[in-house]
């Protein structure tokens, strides 16, 4: 990233994709990406190559999260270069295909931005997902939407924590983007989350041909959720579930969880205090998914990230 | 309008409460779970016999799964040409289930059959708790019905009727003498929302109670409850070629389960913004909108007709 008249000059984003279905039961996402592979013309911008591009067709096909592992925790140095072929888990050898077509991971010849589209059965509302926070040119897409479709809200959810970060489909890119919208059951559509999923789109894109037209975008201020902690069930000896998350907190993404706030119900009515040192934003919280990953809610805390102007080269 | 008969039903010694007929319907696995870890017979007065509640959990393999099904939907396998009859070493596992169940349980259409099923099921539909019966005048399953809806006033609550015949029944509370699933949402499914499982808690604790205080001798006054019949379902527009759905349910209409739909209200919403009106000659009320396990079905929502049944009747339990 050079730095011209303190602006920081960063490539045209000349490629553009549009991940869906990387989850197969997520709906919005597989729904749009059939609609734009039939006719792409709502997301076609001058200059910018746009490709819609369904991940995991065969969890699309069965209508499930995946077939033998998740194809968004698929993208690690060790899958991609794993030998084996066809005896590989199906999300491997899509990992590996994807990152053929899409990548190479971190070489100069991978896509400029990958748009990951998901659901969650969370009440998160709209809700982008930021990997790193030196990333200029998201932050200043972030910044842009956000402004965008003021009054309705955007929130941005910055996961860069060392161990629970993971290897997403769109870290092929240079400049992945998760988008996530709730709440969503798995396996349904709801019109209101997919015009949401959509408007979010179109502004994304507008950003890319105004950048790419050469406009400066000022040093600006971006709100952001950091992710600090992951919180599971409490469970019996045998690992499973004795409470669910308590009525106060269920459907309370980003709202603030101070120590002593109640936050799991017993299955048998007792209340399981938060015992934290200090308040908190939680998020993903009942998320259907996550079950499995033991994992009821995140814990965030709020940051302004700061980014620098930035214009093409 | 009152009506001064009373009928007279035999007590019911056997109830059967069952959760995880569909494995990734969550309230039910846990409660189910929960009361199986409680479980205890309960003793009545000395005089009285001990009414016998059996907790099932009707599909194990699906729920440990996370799973609606393994291979065919559970609550399809209740006919009596599926109970019966030769099945191949290979049969789908929930055809072998449903007669493990049936040998449980019933057998369907024979006096040794539980008295009472009460099926446990979500809905990703915002219905809040319903009663679904096979039959608009089982007094058993209506006055427990009325019986929750004294007891839990903050809880909406509809009781709905499927008219197929009990030679065409296809569902686990065909079983029982009596039966009726338990349907609350909205909820997802793989999710367990704390008020969705207390609704469920505290619905089935109350049936049971009814159930202890009509096997006492208890007379039940009558009196009205709607019923909705299911008339007909509706799928969503769909392309010729592949199948799959053109249109999300309209904006107006979701999560309005039981809201009157007239014709020419709007039904569907198509991916290019166009509205697709409801066509039918009357007005009907819609449930089970966006049922996500519908889809495969080719439901988006199903139609039902309202009647207030003013015929539940007084009655009181036969000894003996």
């Amino acid at each position: 990233m050079s730095s011209c008249n303190n602006s920081a000059c960063l490539n045209e984003a000349r490629r553009v994709a549009i991940f869906g279905g990387t989850h197969g039961n997520e709906m919005s996402g597989v729904t749009l990406v059939n609609l734009w592979v039939k006719n792409s013309a709502e997301i076609q911008r001058k200059g910018v190559e746009t490709k819609p591009f369904i991940t995991n067709p065969k969890a699309v096909e069965k209508c499930t999260r995946y077939v033998d592992t998740d194809l968004n925790r698929a993208f690690t140095p060790e899958n991609l270069s794993a030998p084996g072929g066809d005896n590989l888990p199906y999300e491997v050898q899509r990992a590996q295909e994807i990152n053929r077509i899409f990548g190479p991971k971190e070489s100069p010849d991978a896509y400029d931005v990958i748009f990951d589209l998901h659901n969650t059965t969370s009440n998160m509302g709209c809700t982008l997902i930021l990997e790193s926070s030196n990333d200029h040119f998201n932050l200043q897409m972030m910044h842009y939407i956000k402004k965008a479709i003021a009054p309705a809200s955007c929130l941005v959810l910055l996961n860069e924590h060392p161990l629970l970060k993971y290897s997403t489909s769109r870290s092929v890119a240079k400049h992945p983007v998760g988008l996530e919208v709730g709440p969503q059951p798995q396996g349904v559509l709801r019109s209101n989350i997919f015009e949401a999923m959509r408007v979010i789109l179109k502004h994304a894109l507008d950003f890319i041909e105004l950048f790419n037209e050469g406009m400066e975008f000022p040093p600006c201020t971006v709100e952001a959720f950091r992710v600090l902690e992951r919180i599971d069930y409490p469970r019996d000896a045998n690992g499973n579930i004795i409470a669910m998350v308590h009525p106060n907190l269920q459907d309370c993404d980003w709202e603030p969880l101070n120590p002593g706030d109640p936050m799991f119900q017993t299955f048998d009515g007792k209340t399981i205090h938060y015992h934290g040192s200090g308040t908190v934003y939680p998020t993903f919280i009942n998320e259907a998914a996550y079950y499995e990953k033991q994992q009821a809610f995140v814990t965030t805390r709020r940051e302004a990230l700061v980014a620098s102007a930035i214009r093409k080269v | 309008m009152e009506v001064d008969k009373v009928v007279c039903l035999p007590r019911l010694p056997r109830v059967a409460v069952c959760g995880g007929t569909h494995g990734n319907e969550l309230s039910g696995v846990y409660l189910v779970r929960e009361l199986l870890k409680a479980e205890k017979k309960v003793m009545e007065k000395e005089e009285e016999e001990p009414l016998s509640v059996l907790m099932v959990l009707s599909n194990p393999r699906a729920m440990q799964q996370c799973r609606r099904y393994v291979d065919t939907d559970l609550n399809r396998c209740f006919t009596h040409a599926k109970l019966n009859g030769p099945i191949p070493d290979d049969a789908p596992y929930e055809i072998i289930r449903s007669r493990e169940l049936n040998a449980t349980l019933g057998p369907k259409g024979n006096p040794e059959a539980v008295d009472l099923v009460c099926d446990l099921h979500n809905t990703t539909a915002n219905m809040g708790l319903c009663f679904i019966a096979y039959s608009d005048c089982d007094w058993i399953c209506m006055h427990i019905f009325r019986h929750l809806q004294r007891q839990m006033p903050d809880v909406p609550m509809r009781y709905i009727h499927f008219d197929v015949s009990n030679k065409e029944s296809y569902s686990l509370d065909s079983v029982g003498k009596h039966g009726f699933a338990m349907e609350i949402g909205p909820q997802p499914h793989g999710v367990v929302r704390s008020n969705i499982y207390t609704a469920m808690k505290v619905g089935v604790q109350h049936m049971l109670d009814w159930v202890r205080i009509f096997n006492s001798g208890t007379i039940f006054e009558g009196g009205c409850v709607d019923v909705f019949t299911m008339i007909k379902h509706i799928d969503y527009p769909r392309d010729s070629e592949t199948r799959n759905i053109t249109a999300a349910i309209h904006p107006q209409v979701q999560d309005r389960d039981f809201c009157l739909l007239h014709p020419e209200d709007p039904l569907f919403q198509t991916f290019s913004g166009e509205t697709l009106r409801y066509k039918g000659n009357e007005p009907l009320y819609p449930f089970f909108i966006n049922e996500c396990a519908y889809y495969e079905k080719g439901i988006a929502l199903s139609l039902a007709r309202k009647r207030l049944n003013s015929g539940i009747e007084r009655f009181l339990d036969l000894k003996g």
